[in-house]
């Protein structure tokens, strides 16, 4: 098991650092293990339930299990407009998973965003936070190459 | 021709971001310095006569905010510079900070200095990771060359909530609690972080501080709009030919940005219609095209300037697809805290589906304004009192986009 409390306790210091700790423990997971939240009330001396709280108030926290590659679609309006239900068709069918899923190997998770703060070229997706702008339906083969 | 005026944006590909020596060079930290041998009670009265107002949305005076937090004794204060930037359709801080953090450090300073803070946090949104290595880049520099003096300033990211942008909100997610925003008062600039007197200002509001402490009040409250002055970022999406950002005078008419900035619709089309200040905005039809941007002309027209997003649509456009689109992602957002808030977003997205979907009458539209009516009197922060803006402004200016989809 990974040693949770080695990746937390750097930020054990920092007053209100508890998102900064998960962020760290993200950044290793791609999520928020059970036993990482509740390593981390213990660095940070609160109660589970008030570590689990602040872990599923934010969108950027998952509790569950994800894949390698995190794809985001932004669904804000300025990127519905733009076609942000097609790139989610043609995202689905070349993953062969819904939005919400990962793939059976484990190397692509769908999610949807709200605004990325991108909107220069619009319909946005994120990869792993890299944003891509003005996409459409024909390069999304291409694009997801650099990741498979 | 109406003109872009570059204050906050005056070293956009002059200075490179990463190297504090350019910004220097540019006479950066000079007004930090000017500042620092002025009284704190003068430098906010030199902020205060400007006229500057708050750039993140709710257009409260800024000098005024400081010198409620100035008189305030306290063993520490803090100055926290709000960098969630969540508002969809706005990118305007991102370029700001992108090309030229250090001149929001140093608007952040010259507060610490007006107010008696000596710690400062910079709340930068999630989806913008790359950004806070530049800020922190940034402060490492202004540290190591000693400008900020004893005045420290933390980056920290948030995790991807929009409610997080309330300044109330903001504070409690500093603190690593779950972003719901406080009852209020007390405001921040009396009981704020750790329940210190606390400065929350906007990105763009910092970066417009060392210019009027430069030049002097009077130059920027000659320029722009007179109860709104200075300039204002904007970002224009949707329909636009150019699709871009641009600094203009608070003067400059809503038909400028979109015709002159923007070019004009794209595709040879017509305008329909124009969302400005974010998706919490009210949408303006033609006929209001000629109405300036600044805070106070906007709000006549039941519209706002907001985050100075400007969304366009083109004749062809389903407004009320749009505005379904739109209450969907204010149902996702809400945080659930006052009952108005949470279940008036859901309430109010299901019966807009009704109506997109050609299942609404005209009893819906009735509900909607009632709904829309208590949310604004009884949520508890301004994500859910704005949120029926769009809904109940496209009812009063595209009512027949409804009444087509009636049954
Ligand atoms: C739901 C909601 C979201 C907000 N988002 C932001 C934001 O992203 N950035 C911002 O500066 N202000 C935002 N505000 C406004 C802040 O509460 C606050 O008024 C502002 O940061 C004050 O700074 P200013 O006086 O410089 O404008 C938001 C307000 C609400 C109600
Ligand atoms: S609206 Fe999609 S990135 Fe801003």
């Amino acid at each position: 098991m990974m040693d949770y409390k080695e990746i937390i306790s750097p930020y054990a210091s920092l007053e209100g650092g508890i998102i900064e700790a998960f962020h760290a423990v993200q950044a290793k997971m791609n999520y928020l293990p059970e036993e990482a939240i509740i390593a981390t009330a213990e660095v940070f001396k609160i109660p589970v339930k008030e570590a689990y709280g602040v872990a599923t108030f934010y969108s950027y926290f998952s509790i569950t299990p994800r894949g390698k590659n995190i794809i985001r679609i932004c669904e804000s309006a300025p990127c519905h407009i733009a076609g942000a239900q097609e790139v989610v068709d043609a995202l689905e069918k070349e993953l062969g998973i819904k939005m919400g899923e990962t793939t059976p190997d484990g190397k692509f998770t769908l999610e949807f965003a709200q605004c990325v703060g991108q909107c220069q070229e619009t319909p946005v997706i994120t990869i792993n936070g890299k944003p891509y702008g003005g996409v459409s339906p024909e390069s999304i083969p291409q694009i997801l190459g650099e990741y498979k | 021709m109406a003109e872009e005026l570059r204050i906050v944006l005056r070293h956009l590909g002059k200075i490179d971001p990463m190297n504090i020596d350019d910004y220097l060079k540019a006479g950066g930290y000079q007004a930090l310095k000017k500042a620092r041998g002025m009284s704190p009670m003068d430098v906010i009265e030199e902020v205060k006569k400007s006229g500057l107002r708050g750039r993140g949305g709710a257009g409260f005076s800024t000098g005024q905010k400081w010198l409620f937090a100035h008189r305030m004794e306290a063993d520490e204060k803090y100055v926290v510079c709000n960098a969630d930037e969540g508002e969809p359709g706005t990118y305007k801080d991102r370029v700001i900070m992108e090309n030229d953090p250090h001149s929001v450090l140093e608007g952040m300073a010259i507060c610490a200095h007006a107010i008696g803070a000596s710690k400062g946090y910079i709340y930068c949104r999630g989806e913008y990771p790359d950004l806070a290595k530049t800020l922190k880049n940034a402060v490492d520099q202004a540290k190591d060359k000693g400008v900020l003096g004893h005045f420290d300033i933390e980056v920290r990211l948030g995790a991807g909530a929009y409610v997080c942008g309330e300044e109330t909100a903001l504070i409690e997610s500093l603190e690593g609690q779950r972003g719901e925003p406080r009852y209020r008062p007390p405001y921040p600039p009396v009981s704020g972080l750790w329940q210190k007197p606390t400065i929350v200002n906007n990105v763009e509001t910092f970066a417009n501080i060392a210019p009027i402490i430069e030049k002097g009040s009077a130059w920027f409250a000659g320029i722009g709009a007179a109860k709104f002055p200075g300039t204002k970022v904007l970002t224009l999406t949707g329909d636009v030919k150019n699709r871009t950002f641009i600094e203009v005078p608070t003067d400059t008419t809503i038909r400028d940005v979109i015709f002159e900035f923007g070019q004009g619709i794209a595709g040879n089309k017509k305008f329909k219609a124009v969302q400005i200040g974010g998706t919490s905005g009210g949408f303006i039809p033609e006929t209001l095209l000629d109405t300036p941007i600044d805070f106070d002309s906007m709000r006549q027209t039941g519209a706002t300037l907001g985050s100075g997003a400007v969304f366009v649509l083109d004749q062809d456009r389903d407004i009320v697809d749009v505005v379904t689109r739109i209450t969907q992602f204010f149902e996702h957002e809400s945080c659930g805290k006052c009952a108005p808030c949470r279940e008036g977003t859901m309430r109010m997205r299901r019966i807009m589906e009704k109506i997109n979907t050609g299942h609404g009458n005209k009893k819906d539209i009735a509900l909607l304004e009632r709904l829309g009516r208590v949310m604004a009197g009884a949520c508890l922060c301004g994500l859910g009192q704005a949120a029926p803006t769009p809904v109940i402004t496209t009812i009063n200016n595209f009512s027949t986009d409804y009444e087509t989809r009636l049954v």
